[in-house]
């Protein structure tokens, strides 16, 4: 949370935290991961009228926030959402949005049925054996009398195969576009794909000849980049805010474990080889969290800074919340690593965003490249 | 304590930086923020010229940004600093004058000297008229600073002070100094010391350079003889030394991470300080396309970044009580760690030609490695910062010692 919440934010977070202690426990997590199930759509139209889904949206399409920065408030249900790994589509949804409301009123109907979650939705972007490259799709949208055919395979799509409608980026004539594709149309068809994660769940969708209509586009080739720039932010931005809750967690039991763990007569506390590796854990959650509330913050602000804040904040919480975790589990010896303990819970979860959206090596790499820009080699 | 009382201004930051810029322009030497001017601290001539542009600021209204007006400041928060520090990139600035002189001596003397003191020192600092430093490690022992052996003793109405002082950061470039000694022996070692504020240029002190791995002599060691000072010397209280040395302490913590709103200018401290131009050494290597070294040029970058989000966040959090004051050393230990990582990328990357002049100018990064643990020893080890973010930032028990609670005379020392 940001340090000047008002009244307003700290009744939604405190709110939002209740239901997810209440309805989404690690004990949740574990009965849906034994039940075969990802999560329950009933509970997303719960967390739904609680405005997690209308955080993005303008208030004239229906939508708004409790801060007035919606991206902000969002970031902290995330946050939240991180310290019991709770399931449900936030991410894939809010990704869905945040292009969806770049386009004005185009796609109001949808916008209203994700609001109230009814609707799932989520974004259609990686592709087969390739790497995170959002503006390179193979898969085609043709155009066709009534609007568009399109052709190709996507996967890694979130909660795919839960999903009522998808945003699939595809390559068009005019360079690259994306279209809103119901799950249910002729020619879709979609598999699940298992994560390391025990309840997220991913899919691998086959698009043969589907028939969308004009209406079906999101924005026109030229907004394309920009829209879907936009969207990689907000997905990055709510998987290093929802890192950040779990490190949080983590960091804070490991260090009550710590406290209350005696060897040799003595707290595991007192000894300095330990201390130090504590010491490095508030170091470096500290640091997720700066880095993170600054790409929220570029992010939510439209700066031109944004880009690079997001992929340093993906970098930086990519490289450490994974050996965070580990570390954890190593300071609480072998209990660490049963699947009693609830410590593998959140080591997946962070295991899974680290390579998702990009690896931090990736985003190395879009640093530099910024960096190059901004200051040349001569 | 060093919550300055801010003057009421009615001028926006936005009409500060704007005033600061056109007088910037008129008054201050230009500079390319990508090619600063190389700045050894180890020689007489930056300081010289530090006082000469400290002078032409405080000439111009725009020294001592965030020191009360009292003493000689602009009594503006730090936004007007921050701003300041944004439009003074493009000018020579007497960065060397922030640390020590600013962002440790003067900070703690705002915090704990008497008027007096504050009327004289601050504001000489503020003018360009001195330079301050610290007289506190000594060559018996680094990390133990409350165990200094240097003595202060009463004869008559003085302090006759005898001892050896080291690792004084630019000591010989200096007017003044804050140096802890020891002046009752009979308890234990924290009630016993007193800082005094010392003329650096007095008989009774011997002032020798001392040469590091990377050819500066920026760092000195004096030898005390026989110096006489009077009571006005004495900062804080006698016997209440180590209050006056835990300010520095946490001055210091912040200034070295980048965190202090005393600091006024950004940019390197001194040639040693310069952030690597990796596109420029990929272009030196005839490899600016090579994804591999592009990679990790880049993940020292995003850490480089962090750091400057992490010094903001913390100066945040210790401000608003999210985090507690000794979270300054966070900070500290990343500085050490980004310098590291930055110092290993370069080499790593300049692969022989950092080690084998090849008359590419690589030779050089080679050659700032060899000095990379300075940043990890310099202002505390960051052993000690991480002892102090356990014990005083996660609340975890203190390392046991064996001097607590011990007459300092009764307390074992160094062996021969």
């Amino acid at each position: 949370m940001t340090e000047a919440a008002s009244p307003e934010q700290l009744l939604f977070a405190s709110t939002a935290q209740a239901f997810l202690e209440k309805e989404a426990s690690l004990h949740k997590v574990r009965e849906l991961h034994a039940a075969g199930t990802s999560f329950e759509p009933e509970w997303w139209r719960r967390a739904a009228e609680l405005g997690w889904a209308s955080l993005l949206v303008p208030e004239e399409l229906g939508g708004g926030s409790v801060s007035g920065n919606g991206l902000e408030d969002l970031a902290l249900v995330a946050e939240l959402i991180g310290k019991s790994v709770a399931p449900g589509p936030l991410h894939p949804v809010s990704t869905v949005l945040a292009g969806l409301v770049e386009t004005g009123g185009a796609h109001a109907t949808t916008i209203e049925s994700l609001m109230s979650g009814e609707t799932i939705a989520s974004w259609a972007v990686y592709e087969p054996g390739k790497p995170w490259a959002p503006l390179q799709p193979a898969l085609t949208a043709t155009p066709t009398a009534r609007g568009f055919r399109l052709d190709g395979v996507k996967d890694r799509v979130e909660a795919g195969a839960e999903s009522d409608v998808l945003l699939v980026v595809a390559r068009t004539d005019d360079g690259i576009g994306q279209f809103l594709v119901p799950t249910d149309a002729a020619g879709v068809t979609a598999e699940t794909q298992a994560s390391v994660d025990l309840v997220k769940r991913y899919a691998r969708v086959s698009f043969d000849g589907v028939e969308v209509d004009v209406a079906a586009a999101v924005g026109s080739a030229a907004q394309a980049p920009a829209l879907i720039e936009r969207q990689s932010h907000v997905a990055s931005v709510l998987q290093c805010s929802e890192v950040v809750g779990i490190l949080d967690t983590v960091v804070g039991f490991t260090i009550q474990w710590a406290l209350d763990r005696y060897s040799f007569g003595r707290p595991l506390a007192s000894y300095q080889a330990l201390k130090h590796r504590f010491a490095d854990l508030k170091i470096w959650l500290e640091a997720c969290r700066a880095t993170t509330r600054a790409a929220v913050a570029q992010v939510a602000a439209r700066s031109p800074g944004a880009d690079m804040a997001v992929s340093v904040a993906k970098s930086y919480v990519g490289e450490h919340a994974a050996a965070m975790v580990q570390d954890c589990i190593q300071l609480h010896g072998g209990i660490g690593v049963t699947w009693e303990h609830d410590l593998h819970l959140f080591l997946r979860r962070v295991t899974l965003y680290r390579s998702m959206f990009g690896t931090p090596e990736d985003h190395n790499l879009h640093v530099y490249a910024l960096t190059q820009e901004l200051e040349p080699a001569s | 304590m060093t919550e300055t009382e801010y003057a009421p201004t009615t001028e926006s930051v936005d009409e500060f930086a704007a005033r600061a810029r056109s007088w910037l322009a008129a008054n201050m030497p230009a500079i390319d923020p990508a090619r600063p001017p190389g700045v050894e601290r180890g020689e007489e001539g930056p300081w010289l010229r530090a006082r000469e542009l400290q002078k032409r600021l405080y000439e111009g209204g725009f020294a001592g940004i965030c020191f009360p007006r009292a003493y000689g400041g602009q009594g503006l928060p730090i936004a007007y600093q921050k701003a300041f520090d944004a439009e003074s990139r493009f000018y020579e600035m007497p960065i060397i004058l922030n640390t020590p002189t600013f962002t440790i001596c003067c900070a703690t003397i705002l915090d704990t000297g008497t008027e007096e003191q504050k009327r004289q020192h601050i504001s000489a600092a503020i003018r360009g008229d001195e330079v301050l430093v610290q007289l506190l490690s000594e060559p018996s022992g680094g990390s133990d600073l409350a165990g200094v052996i240097t003595r202060a003793d009463r004869v008559g109405n003085k302090w006759v002070i005898n001892g050896a002082k080291t690792w004084s950061t630019s000591a010989f470039a200096a007017d003044y100094g804050l140096l802890l000694a020891r002046t009752d022996w009979n308890v234990p070692k924290h009630e016993g010391l007193t800082m005094f504020l010392v003329p650096i240029n007095s008989p009774g002190i011997t002032l020798r350079r001392i040469k590091q791995v990377n050819g500066s002599q920026e760092f000195c060691e004096e030898f005390f003889d026989g110096l006489e000072v009077g009571d006005d010397a004495v900062v804080g209280e006698v016997n209440k030394g180590w209050d006056v040395a835990s300010r520095q302490l946490y001055h210091e913590r912040r200034a070295v991470g980048g965190g202090s709103e005393f600091a006024s200018g950004i940019g390197a401290e001194g040639t040693t300080d310069v952030p690597v131009n990796f596109a420029a050494l990929l272009q030196a290597l005839g490899q600016p396309d090579n994804e591999r070294l592009q990679e990790m040029a880049g993940r020292s970058l995003v850490h480089r970044a962090v750091q400057e989000q992490l010094i903001d966040h913390v100066y945040h959090g210790v401000n608003d009580g999210s985090l507690p004051p000794a979270a300054g050393s966070i900070i500290r230990i990343t500085h050490a760690e980004t310098h590291q990582l930055e110092m290993d990328t370069a080499m790593a990357i300049a692969g022989s030609g950092g080690v084998v002049d090849t008359g590419d100018g690589l030779i050089r990064y080679g050659q700032r490695f060899l000095s990379r643990q300075t940043a990890s020893l310099g202002g505390g080890t960051t052993e000690i910062a991480r002892n102090i973010i356990a014990e005083r930032v996660l609340g975890f028990p203190r390392e046991y010692a064996a001097d607590r609670g011990v007459p300092f005379k009764d307390v074992k020392r160094n062996r021969a």
